[in-house]
């Protein structure tokens, strides 16, 4: 209920002044943990607590993206990395939601596809590299398919549970109304599911990120992935660590820009 | 009318016939699993009789009817809508969202009390102004014949009676017809001006009772003749409690 508050009460301010503090706290803990991580890792190296060449340092990760940067290789490698995750994602998500849909469409079609399903969802993907290869060349489309795969299962699960949880009554109330099967699906289902999408989206970017990962690991000669297996080949554990420490912020990044729809979605619903 | 599932069929309607005119309030009264539920969803249009047939104005029922509001137990509103987003659901349905009927709905929603909450999400609002909202979404189609499913079984007990005679008022303003599904004696006396009284599964009708009482339900409540009518009904429902 909107209620208008003019005078913020003494009790309130300090409860808000509490509220605020710890999350500062909370903040201040989350970089302090990294920094002194890394200060430590760092120390640890140049006092030979730890073997730098093995387990690489922060600084020499540094300098060896310094280097890639220069050579503008940091800025390929990135691109084609986030190309293909994106491309997967997205086929991946939109695949699983055309899927969810045909499922709840027909029930008879989800009993047949069961079994099929089940299967392919506990078949480890990565045992398809071979035949992918093979079928789709060594290049993106190899490592697009491969990420998609990996993705399009867990989407698709997702999101059909949440298609499968809107009350049958909501369903009843628009057939009362005389309301079509498209209908249904437009006016309620598909809105009413989308908490279970964006959930959906959010498993599907992290599945993303393992499928590409794979994908290179597999075929490549570009990307994060290709950069982490050619640095374990040549024994320089600066370049994996480095791309390592790429493919996190990454990660995080997507995440926090994940985060950010997931509330402008909630917003406008007024949850 | 039967029902199917793997243990068997389960008879759940036989030898049934009632009617209702226009402009009536009628009530069904009976035990619980009794086929009530059943026979307003034959009525809505949502099922087919296994046999015989279910007439409105004279044409029979094949597909929800346009003349026909439903209003379920639950307010099943749409949380992720406005208030007035979802007083216009069936509208939008029908494809019938024009001035005209945005018009009426902003009337009903004045006359609900709701016209400060139209911008509202349904969460925001208490469990009587939710049915409101549900009501006013059965009325913006301009139904003649309401199907009333235990509307007020959700609610607490002021909010009930209190609804009760908004939803009577709103629903006899316009010379509307209306089969209430209830097992609650009292709300069918206040509110019908005939009660059916069925019987258990397969449900058949035991009795019909004329209630002959003024003014609202909150009125009626009051009369003496309220207590009659529903000790009468109170035995003819032989109520077992097992």
């Amino acid at each position: 209920m909107c209620m208008s508050i003019n005078r913020v009460s003494d009790a309130q301010q300090v409860f808000l002044r509490r509220l605020k503090r710890q999350d500062l706290l909370v903040r201040a803990c989350r970089w302090g943990i990294l920094l002194l991580f890394l200060a430590l890792w760092e120390l640890g190296a140049q006092f030979k607590w730890i073997d730098a060449f093995l387990i690489s340092s922060p600084g020499r990760m540094l300098l060896t993206l310094k280097t890639l940067m220069e050579s503008g290789e940091l800025l390929r490698h990135v691109g084609v990395t986030l190309w293909e995750m994106i491309l997967g994602f997205f086929f991946g998500t939109a695949l699983g939601l055309l899927l969810a849909m045909a499922l709840w469409w027909s029930n008879t079609l989800a009993k047949i596809l069961d079994p099929y399903l089940v299967v392919l969802n506990a078949l480890p993907k990565i045992a398809l590299g071979p035949v992918l290869i093979v079928w789709m060349g060594s290049g993106t489309r190899a490592i697009v398919v491969m990420t998609l795969l990996i993705s399009v299962i867990v989407t698709l699960a997702t999101v059909l549970s949440g298609f499968l949880e809107i009350a049958p009554e909501k369903l009843t109330l628009l057939r009362a109304f005389g309301a079509s099967k498209w209908d249904c699906l437009r006016m309620v289902v598909l809105p009413g599911s989308v908490p279970a999408i964006v959930s959906a989206i959010k498993l599907g970017i992290g599945m993303s990120w393992v499928g590409v990962i794979v994908g290179e690991f597999l075929v490549s000669k570009a990307g994060l992935g290709y950069l982490i297996v050619y640095g374990g080949q040549v024994f320089k554990l600066d370049l994996v660590m480095a791309a390592t420490a790429i493919l996190c912020t990454l990660a995080a990044l997507m995440y926090a820009v994940t985060a950010l729809f997931e509330k402008r979605v909630r917003d406008t619903r007024g949850e | 009318m039967y029902y199917h599932d793997l243990a068997g069929e389960t008879a759940v309607l036989q030898s049934f016939s009632m009617k209702v005119e226009r402009g009536e309030f009628v009530a069904l009264l009976g035990p619980s699993g009794c086929g009530k539920s059943t026979i307003l969803s034959l009525a809505a249009g949502l099922l087919r009789p296994d046999s015989g047939r279910v007439l409105l104005r004279g044409e029979e029922i094949i597909a929800p009817p346009f003349h026909m509001g439903y209003m379920l137990q639950r307010d099943q509103l749409f949380p992720w809508l406005s208030v007035r987003e979802n007083a216009r659901l069936g509208l939008r349905v029908r494809g019938m969202l024009g001035e005209e009927s945005q018009d009426r709905v902003e009337t009903l929603l004045k006359a609900c009390g709701l016209a400060d909450f139209a911008n509202a999400f349904p969460r925001q609002l208490s469990g009587g102004m939710r049915q409101r909202v549900a009501l006013v979404r059965t009325l913006a189609v301009d139904p003649e014949f309401l199907l009333l499913d235990e509307p007020f079984s959700a609610l607490d007990a002021q909010t009930r009676l209190k609804l009760a005679d908004e939803v009577k008022l709103l629903i006899q303003a316009e010379g509307r017809a209306a089969l209430l599904v209830s097992h609650d004696i009292a709300e069918c006396v206040s509110m019908a001006g005939k009660v059916v009284v069925l019987s258990k599964r397969p449900a058949r009708i035991k009795r019909v009772v004329e209630i002959e009482l003024e003014g609202t339900p909150l009125e009626r409540r009051g009369l003496p003749r309220f207590r009659e009518y529903f000790d009468f009904l109170w035995k003819e429902l032989d109520v077992h409690v097992d």
